[in-house]
């Protein structure tokens, strides 16, 4: 075994072992921002493995867009539904978590045996090395009608996301009259008006 | 390093993802446990492209689609969430049943 052999199995090794505790971390662990910054090592180390895969398009994409956008959304999101709360227990908890386990562990078992099992046909070329130009090229002739798809897709969900999280618009109860009207605390933003009323 | 390697770690984290998937209480643990399912098939993307198919690497082209739909899901899925907490104050899985029957 040369040094770039073994270099590249220590690599390979030690980004997995990253991989498996991290991803372990983020689904046992009791505190789900730790579990929020273990994914992120997750994302990392995965993009480390694409780097050693001769993935290099495909790792820095992993980074800007897991990394930069997803984590970061899913820790917007934890801090936006930051309630402490404590799980009233369930009964028959353990009976569901041990059958998820076992049919788990039962799935990894049998995808084992097949990766085992099936005679792969490893290519004996050496692989591409400008792959963003392979990449680019497929983009832009076989792939162009799920590449166009996936724009129409991020805008789809862009809409969405903003239209169901959308604050509903929250109709304030008539003051009474009589008392003194305390102005509620507000964002200094422009006042609304229609659109017929401001055309004059 | 070779590709029955990464396929097995590959699976290791999809089962991983699935377990979490189950049985977490927290709705956005959840999200985080889909995310992880969706970076094992990525793996697996990645290492077919690699060491079976290295010239055209079409493995790699599935992989950035699988990221695109990634990032829409966990957008449209957080929203999802925001919009269930103001609705019912809770993020625990055991107490959402709005589309039971």
């Amino acid at each position: 075994m040369d040094l770039a052999t073994l270099t590249q199995t220590v690599t390979f090794f030690a980004l997995a072992g990253a991989v498996l505790f991290a991803a372990l971390g983020v689904v046992l662990l009791d505190n789900v921002v730790y579990s929020a910054f273990l994914l992120g090592g997750v994302f990392l180390s995965i993009s480390g493995l694409y780097i050693l895969m001769n993935a290099d398009f495909v790792s820095a994409a992993q980074i800007l867009i897991y990394v930069g956008a997803v984590n970061v959304l899913i820790l917007f999101a934890i801090m936006l539904v930051n309630k402490r709360e404590a799980y009233t227990p369930v009964p028959g908890r353990w009976l569901r978590q041990g059958g998820a386990a076992v049919v788990s562990l039962g799935v990894f078992a049998l995808l084992t045996k097949m990766i085992l099992q099936t005679p792969w046909k490893i290519s004996a070329l050496p692989p591409t090395p400008d792959s963003i130009k392979t990449i680019g090229r497929h983009f832009f002739s076989d792939f162009l009608l799920p590449f166009e798809l996936a724009s129409v897709l991020l805008l789809m969900a862009l809409i969405g996301a903003v239209v169901l999280a959308r604050r509903e618009l929250v109709l304030e109860p008539e003051p009474i009259l009589g008392e003194e009207v305390v102005p509620p605390l507000e964002l200094p933003e422009r006042p609304r008006e229609p659109v017929a009323l401001s055309e004059k | 390093m070779q590709l029955t390697y990464v396929l097995i770690l590959a699976a290791l984290l999809f089962c991983i993802g699935i377990y979490g998937l189950v049985t977490s209480r927290n709705a956005v643990r959840v999200l985080m446990s889909i995310e992880l399912l969706l970076n094992a098939v990525n793996l697996n993307l990645i290492g077919f492209a690699n060491y079976l198919d290295g010239q055209q690497i079409k493995g790699q082209v599935f992989a950035v689609f699988v990221i695109t739909v990634a990032a829409a899901e966990a957008a449209v899925g957080l929203a999802i969430i925001l919009a269930i907490y103001r609705n019912r104050d809770t993020v625990d899985m055991e107490k959402f049943n709005l589309l039971k029957w």
